[in-house]
């Protein structure tokens, strides 16, 4: 049975097969030296990563509460506006100045990022959740496809500023009183926002799995029994993640600029927690005297997102093979 | 085509009235009472009847109904009244007399129909969007094709970093920045959209210029960052195409080329984008109204959702979705239309 197989002849030389002269590069290896070329996409996640450490680290390096109110420190400017106004009410204590109450710009920016982040990256999440779901359920199950697919068309129809703000107009009441004011504000945002904008990545994620579940492999896995869910988890979803990784840098750009927007027409978290939008809405008011306390949380807001987008063009780039190779 | 576009049109009704029906019942759920505002000495029972007057009373179902009847059946009548009585377009026909005293959607804050209210606000959102909308189409287009036919020069370097910019910052921030820069420091610009100035003469008319630049400046801006992507992408995919490489060949010079040949064919999915972006400009200027105090549609919403003006909230709502269904069935025919390699049918 266990006979030793005969030593093969040696091969002719030039027929023999060469060994890689590299070693074999992984997949997310040459992801990441394409996305490393993309000089705007590294400073883009550089800064989302700087921006999410400073607010989760800040609170405890700069400790001034937020909510504080220090009336003899009030309208105080921030320090580097000493450099053409010698006269201008500036302190070491308040580096970005404070507002009409006397609350510390920087802590409330800190904890106005860590806000806006929470919701961003939670809405973003969600979003996903459902998009990625939905679409693979669409794309797997035929006789789904119709169905989700309508209910898709239909929520793209659906007007999405205006029912973000009647939703959340409607459901403030209930929601604060069954979660506390900022407990039930973040659930609602999250909730609505992330309702409301998973259409694309579903509309994405069902054209690749259509095209997918007719590739060899899927049959393959098929063949030998396995179940239909089986293959959406260890077969198609490994293959979709490009495609939904992109759609997630969009999504928490989107979901970062519809929460401010929502703090900023004076629907979103109660009055006295800081977010970027609400600080920039509180703002207007005085902006003739006190410009930077509008313009610190909007360049926080658009720098933000602008490095959320860079991120998200470098990632398509790198994930999208026919681009990779050159 | 003409079966296509039927078919859609046929579809789209089903589809509207399944939005207006869950944004109904949206609005049902609301926790607010219309009596909130009325004195506590009104007796309960008088303030009953109060509701009753407006409608509240009714189950659900009857309500939604009631509101469907008076939105696609008195309202057109009463807008062809009108038509016929005192628009200078078709006020040569006869009267028609179609409204005889049935009961409209009426606002609560204002007891007057909302139809009524929101025709006197569709000008001024009309003006501002409208215009913004245009002057943004109109930037775009040559950026995106001047940057496309320089791929990778410093032009077209610095547009991709100028419409990523413009992308990201929101309509909120810019709005209040404009403000800073050329009403406070420079004052250019007045920071306050003045809805009641009439254009009489040069002079007035400068003023209603002045006063629009900076919102529609905010908006073209969002417009332009996204248009110019698309136009440059079309662009890049027509430059490379064999047809190009004929036309040059055959000796065409390079601006017949590029703003006949190329562009032409490069204009068929951004004319479907434009088509698509209508609807959106529209929700975004509710954020642009409010910066600069346009009392359009948007700041209508605003106030009519503070004021918990449940029937204005309902029609604003279902016109902004007519929109985004009427701006879609456009964008589909106009591509079918204008690219004979798609047929639908």
């Amino acid at each position: 049975m266990t006979e030793p197989v005969p030593a093969s002849p040696a091969p002719i030389e030039a027929l023999r097969d060469k060994g890689p002269d590299k070693p074999p590069r992984s997949k997310w290896k040459d992801v990441w030296a394409q996305f490393r070329k993309h000089k705007g996409a590294m400073v883009g996640a550089f800064f989302l990563i700087f921006i999410t450490l400073g607010v989760l680290v800040g609170p405890y390096l700069w400790t001034l509460d937020p909510q504080a109110l220090d009336i003899r420190a009030k309208d105080m400017r921030p320090i580097y506006t000493a450099l053409w106004d010698s006269s201008a009410k500036v302190s070491w204590a308040h580096p970005l100045g404070s507002d009409q109450l006397g609350r510390d710009n920087l802590s409330q920016l800190i904890a106005g990022g860590r806000a806006s982040m929470a919701v961003g990256w939670a809405a973003m999440i969600l979003s996903l959740v459902i998009g990625a779901g939905i679409g693979v359920l669409a794309g797997y199950f035929k006789k789904l496809d119709g169905p989700l697919m309508r209910l898709t068309d239909l929520f793209l129809s659906l007007p999405i500023l205006p029912l973000l703000l009647v939703a959340v107009t409607l459901f403030r009441q209930p929601l604060r009183a069954n979660f506390g004011p900022e407990g039930g504000m973040f659930i609602l945002i999250v909730t609505v926002v992330g309702i409301t904008s998973w259409m694309p990545t579903a509309r994405i994620v069902r054209g690749d799995v259509l095209a997918l579940k007719e590739r060899e492999f899927v049959l393959a896995a098929r063949s030998i029994g396995t179940r239909p869910f089986q293959i959406i988890k260890r077969h198609l979803l490994p293959n979709v993640l490009s495609p939904i990784m992109v759609s997630a840098t969009l999504g928490l750009a989107t979901a970062i600029i519809t929460e401010s927007a929502l703090s900023f027409l004076g629907v979103g978290f109660p009055s006295d927690f800081p977010t970027w939008g609400k600080m920039l809405a509180d703002a207007v008011a005085r902006m003739e005297d006190f410009p930077e306390r509008v313009i610190l949380p909007g360049i926080a807001i658009s720098l933000t997102v602008l490095g959320v987008n860079y991120l998200g063009d470098g990632l398509r780039d790198a994930l999208d093979p026919r681009i990779r190779g050159r | 085509m003409l079966t296509y576009a039927i078919r859609r049109l046929v579809l789209s009704v089903p589809t509207l009235l399944f939005i207006s029906f869950v944004i109904f019942m949206l609005l049902q759920l609301a926790p607010g009472d219309p009596m909130a505002q009325v004195p506590l000495t009104v007796p309960p029972e008088v303030k009953q009847k109060m509701r009753e007057a407006l409608g509240v009373g009714e189950p659900a179902l009857v309500q939604y109904w009631k509101w469907l009847v008076q939105v696609f059946w008195i309202e057109p009548k009463v807008f062809i009244d009108w038509l016929t009585r005192d628009s200078w377009l078709l006020g040569w026909l006869p009267d028609t007399h179609l409204y005889n005293g049935e009961l409209r959607v009426i606002s609560w804050q204002t007891r007057s129909p909302v139809m009524d209210i929101v025709l006197q606000r569709i000008p001024q959102t009309l003006w501002v969007v409208g215009l913004s909308y245009v002057v943004g189409v109109l930037i775009a287009l040559p950026i995106g094709i001047y940057s496309a036919y320089r791929q990778y020069s410093v032009f077209d370097q610095a547009g991709t970093f100028i419409t990523m910019v413009g992308f990201s910052i929101p309509p909120f921030f810019t709005g209040p920045l404009l403000i800073v820069i050329f009403s406070v420091y420079l004052g250019w610009f007045p920071s306050i959209y003045d809805t009641t100035h009439v254009v009489r003469d040069w002079a007035s008319f400068k003023v209603q210029l002045m006063q629009m630049i900076m919102p529609v400046m905010v908006l073209a801006l969002q417009t332009t960052a996204q248009l110019s992507r698309y136009m440059r992408a079309s662009m890049l995919d027509n430059l490379n195409q064999d047809y190009v490489r004929t036309a040059r060949a055959k000796g065409l010079s390079e601006a017949v080329v590029v703003m006949v040949h190329v562009l032409r064919n490069s204009m068929i999915p951004v004319i479907t984008v434009i088509a698509l972006g209508v609807p959106a400009i529209f929700g975004g200027a509710i954020i642009t109204e409010n910066v600069f105090k346009v009392n359009g549609i948007g700041q209508l919403l605003i106030t009519a959702l503070f004021a918990n003006d449940l029937p204005m909230v309902m029609t604003l709502t279902f016109i902004f979705a007519v929109l985004i269904v009427v701006f879609n069935l456009i964008a589909d025919i106009l591509y079918g239309l204008l690219d004979p390699r798609i047929r639908y049918d």
